[in-house]
């Protein structure tokens, strides 16, 4: 079968290289939106307003309780500084304001959003449908519209948004939602639990290998709005799905909240592979404004022989506080995790992953790229844990930094709890600058010295970017290239 | 407020004995001294594994907290300890200069007596705060700050005896230093309070050996700190044996701070003690220096060992090689936190990390945590850790070549150690150290070539 295609979100034309931030705009439509702050009043409200059933309530209240017990206390471990944060000073839900139950077509989506979409360059509408790629966009929380619905029906995928799920499919969501991540399981979950606006779901049936590529494509609008969606894939065994998800957001002088959680459940010889090209607006030069992204992604390779791998491209936000793990539940599961993390001005990212092997047989495989520039810190954290029943369970874990400047910094700080002596675990790291025989020898061939930068950035990151679709590695290449603007010569 | 006065009572008393009885042998500024640490350890306390305190992550300290010891600040109670008891203990050489202390107590009857034209020691700080007051008092409890670290605070304000190691510009020490330390074991388990600063001028060379080491089997805490300060352009090279009793408590920090251009070699070996912690602060201040940490590490049964190695570049052309392997049998555990931190300015680092651990037994644990921390863009770091069990291929070739399995995998095993065993340079600590390393090195307690 032909891999169908995804459609680029960037123009490759030379205007997207001489600008900052080109995702920039913002978009003019009402929205439906809560009054700023969080009480339990907020939580029902948001309930209220997605029509939920009573122990989808239940379950947000709970979380928010928890949250509150937590008294404000954000985790405090991580190597990132910023103001503290004003949880009463957020919106917790703003929607597009648009027809009572959602669009029921692609003609029954406010045409400012298809004319915001399509300078995303999001394959919303019929044109796109041609290109081969689901897309559930989400705006400001709320999920506008999900495309291909029909293809997907016939294969017996679900593919939709959570809102839709919690109505049409109650059961599937109440046996999955928060069985990777809990409502307690840390600070920012909780909050996400108790408010989470909407976010994606799938379901694919045993044995379907999913025909095209699913995605999800992220944006805040609102000012002062926090975005707090909630993504649950379920891959039911011996089936295959392929993830893609993008993020923007508008220029905003404040910073916005982004706090989102990702739960991924891999069956019996199921396959996950998620990827993500995050771009959320990282602030100004002085590092003024720009997105805080405090998510938490979790996928439990439950069955055996099941796989799940994340591949991420990091180079937005503000500060990115994100670890996508594994738990290697199954016998002969495998986790892995490939990322380059990309900080430039003031941005700070302290990222990584975790992988924690129960099963037998279970393989894991981590490889970090973390690129600093300007005044930028990148931090690599990771856990690779293994128990006492993981018999004969395998690690490689291997984490680069590139320093570009002497403001910058790069810090690794991996854990490695063995507790099984069958298993063999191996974690090496490097950190160095880009090397003056490589630039000499580039810029002899007649590069220029940012030509050269680029290129051997681009080598630093090929074995990341070979892991991505084809057409997002392409556009994650155009995007260091962006982010690493004005940085060398 | 109540519990921790309670706590710390035995402490407080102790404490209150040592300043009455040395209110007119101690001078004053060393009274002050211990009145800030213990000021310092009452607001700090022993720290706990409570949610944050990276430093202590894997290692509770609990039974130490929990329990109380004798502690006595004369050396009359100490008992007494014969040549030939110590001679089986620790390595040795004729021409070694040795300080033996029992007890945390300086004993001249068992040291040797200083070589003419060599480093100046000193056997009490006492007895050096007279002689040598000036150097003493610039020195000490600087590298080891109160400030932060409940467990130096709590050995500062203990601060009576102790060794003092001078060796003055330009001088090459003759003879190799050996501090020993030794527990003589008393029916009530004791604390001790090892003190040793060591200072090295500028051009000098030294090396030196402490060695911590027991009579009995009994329990008992040791709380050692250890402040080595290397010159402009000087050559120390320290080694660290722990062979405390199985029983023993012992948490020991060594602070180092490195001059211009010198070069620190520090081999730790470990084998013993219940629940051992081993503190290390390198402080790089001038540059192209260079430093070697190197350890080897044996636990079995229940034993857990804790080491927390800090290298701190400041000032570039530096260089850093750290160097730790562990082997872990029965339900031991280890914990390797290890720190490279590269300050803005220090361009030109060369830093790599490595730990390695050999799991012998299905209930061992590691846990490791090497990180990086970098500010600066001109370096070159490194770290590996690796975690696992004796290669099963190269165990079937030396099968395949007639070797039963318990040969063969204890060649493997003492291989391993001797990769930094084969580091160490004063010939007769190597062989020392070879002996008893082989000879308590852990069987493998895995089957192999079936399916675990």
């Amino acid at each position: 079968m032909a891999t169908p295609k995804v459609i680029s979100r960037t123009a490759t034309t030379s205007e997207s290289l001489d600008q900052g931030y080109k995702w920039g705009f913002t978009i003019d439509i009402d929205s439906d939106t809560a009054p700023k702050g969080l009480n339990e009043d907020i939580v029902r409200f948001i309930s209220a307003k997605k029509g939920e059933p009573e122990w989808m309530l239940e379950w947000r209240l709970k979380a928010f309780r928890h949250w509150v017990r937590q008294k404000c206390q954000e985790p405090q471990w991580a190597n990132i500084h910023h103001p503290p944060i004003d949880f009463q000073d957020i919106i917790y839900y703003s929607a597009p304001a648009s027809k009572k139950d959602g669009p029921k077509s692609m003609e029954d989506v406010d045409p400012e959003v298809r004319a915001a979409f399509d300078k995303l360059g999001i394959p919303l509408n019929e044109q796109a449908k041609l290109a081969g790629v689901a897309v559930d966009a989400v705006l400001d929380s709320v999920s506008v519209a999900t495309t291909y619905q029909d293809m997907l029906k016939k294969a017996g995928i679900i593919f939709c948004s959570m809102s839709e799920a919690i109505r049409e499919h109650p059961d599937l969501v109440q046996k999955y939602l928060g069985s990777v991540v809990p409502y307690a399981d840390n600070f920012y979950a909780s909050l996400n639990s108790a408010v989470f606006s909407d976010g994606s779901f799938a379901y694919i049936p045993p044995g379907v290998r999913c025909p095209i590529e699913l995605m999800t494509y992220f944006r805040i609008n609102q000012v002062n709005s926090g975005q707090f969606e909630r993504t649950l894939i379920v891959a039911d065994e011996g089936s295959y799905v392929s993830y893609l998800e993008g993020c923007t957001a508008p220029i905003r002088k404040e910073s916005q909240l982004h706090a989102a959680v990702v739960e991924l459940v891999a069956l019996d010889n199921a396959e996950i592979k998620y990827s993500t090209l995050q771009n959320w607006y990282p602030g100004d030069k002085q590092g003024n404004g720009g997105v805080y992204n405090f998510v938490t992604k979790r996928g439990k390779a439950a069955g055996v022989n099941s796989k799940i791998s994340w591949t991420q491209v990091e180079t937005g936000s503000a500060i990115t506080w994100k670890y996508p793990s594994v738990i290697l539940q199954g016998d002969n599961s495998i986790g892995e995790f490939y990322s380059v993390a990309l900080v430039n001005n003031y941005q700070q990212a302290d990222t990584g992953t975790k992988m924690i092997h129960i099963g037998k047989n279970t393989r894991s495989t981590i490889v970090a790229k973390g690129i600093s520039a300007g005044h930028g810190n990148n931090t690599y954290r990771g856990l690779v844990k293994i128990m006492p029943t993981a018999d004969g369970a395998r690690n490689f874990s291997q984490c680069d930094s590139l320093l570009i400047g002497d403001q910058c910094g790069a810090h690794t700080s991996p854990y490695i709890e063995v507790r099984n002596p069958t298993a063999q675990m191996e974690h090496e790291a490097s950190t160095s600058k880009v090397s003056d025989d490589q630039l000499f020898y580039c810029q002899a061939r007649g590069l220029s010295v940012e030509d050269a930068h680029s290129m051997i950035i681009n080598g630093f990151c090929r074995g990341i970017f070979q892991e991505l679709p084809f057409e997002f590695a392409m556009e994650a290449s155009q995007l260091l290239k962006v982010s690493l603007e004005g940085t060398v010569g | 407020m109540t519990q921790t006065l309670s706590r710390y009572a035995n402490y407080q008393a102790a404490f209150q004995s040592l300043d009455a009885a040395t209110q007119g042998s101690s001078p004053s500024w060393l009274r002050q001294l211990r009145h800030n640490a213990w000021e310092r350890f009452q607001q700090l306390g022993f720290p706990t594994a409570r949610r944050g305190n990276e430093k202590w992550k894997y290692t509770s300290v609990a039974p130490i907290a929990s329990a109380l010891f004798d502690y006595s600040p004369s050396p009359v109670n100490a008992p007494a300890v014969s040549l030939s008891q110590l001679g089986q203990l620790v390595p040795s050489a004729p021409d070694w200069n040795t300080l033996v202390f029992v007890e945390g107590c300086f004993a001249p009857a068992l040291s040797t007596q200083p070589v003419q034209g060599g480093p100046v020691l000193a056997g009490s700080l006492a007895q050096a705060a007279s002689g040598q007051a000036r150097l003493v008092q610039e020195h000490l409890s600087r590298l080891a700050k109160v400030e932060d670290d409940g467990f130096t605070a709590l050995n500062t304000a203990f601060l009576q005896e102790g060794a003092v190691v001078h060796v003055p510009d330009g001088a090459v020490a003759p003879a190799v230093v050996h501090l020993v330390h030794v527990a003589a074991g008393s029916p009530r388990p004791r604390v001790i309070f090892p003190r040793t600063l060591i200072v090295a001028g500028a051009n000098s060379q030294l090396t030196l050996v402490e060695s911590y080491v027991s009579l009995s089997q009994s329990r008992y805490f040791t709380n050692a700190v250890t402040e080595i300060v290397v010159g402009e352009g000087a050559k120390v090279d320290h080694y660290r044996l722990l062979l405390e009793s199985p029983e023993a408590f012992h948490v020991g920090a060594t602070c180092v701070c490195q001059g211009q251009d010198s070069s620190f070699t520090s081999g730790g070996f470990f084998r013993g003690a219940a629940l051992a912690r081993n503190d290390f602060q390198v402080l790089m201040d001038g540059t192209g220096a260079f430093c070697t940490l190197n350890g080897l590490f044996l636990t079995t049964d229940n034993q857990h060992i804790d080491h927390l190695l800090n290298i701190d570049h400041a000032k570039p052309h530096g260089a850093s090689r750290l160097f730790y392997k562990g082997i872990l049998g029965g339900k031991s555990k280890a914990v390797f936190g290890g720190t490279v931190l590269v300050h803005k300015d220090a361009q030109k680092t060369d830093a790599r990390q490595t730990d390695k651990n050999l799991l012998l037994s299905p209930e061992a644990e590691v846990d490791s945590k090497p990180s990086l921390l970098i500010y600066a863009d001109d370096v070159k770091c490194g770290h590996g850790a690796t975690a696992g069990h004796i290669d099963e291929n190269t165990l079937f070739y030396m099968r395949s070549r007639g070797l039963d399995l318990e040969t063969a995998s204890r060649m493997l095993i003492h291989a391993f150690a001797r990769e930094v065993i084969d580091t160490v340079q004063p010939h007769a600590l190597q062989v020392f150290l070879d002996v008893i390393f082989s000879q308590s090195l852990p069987s493998a307690s895995l089957k192999f070539g079936g399916a675990p």
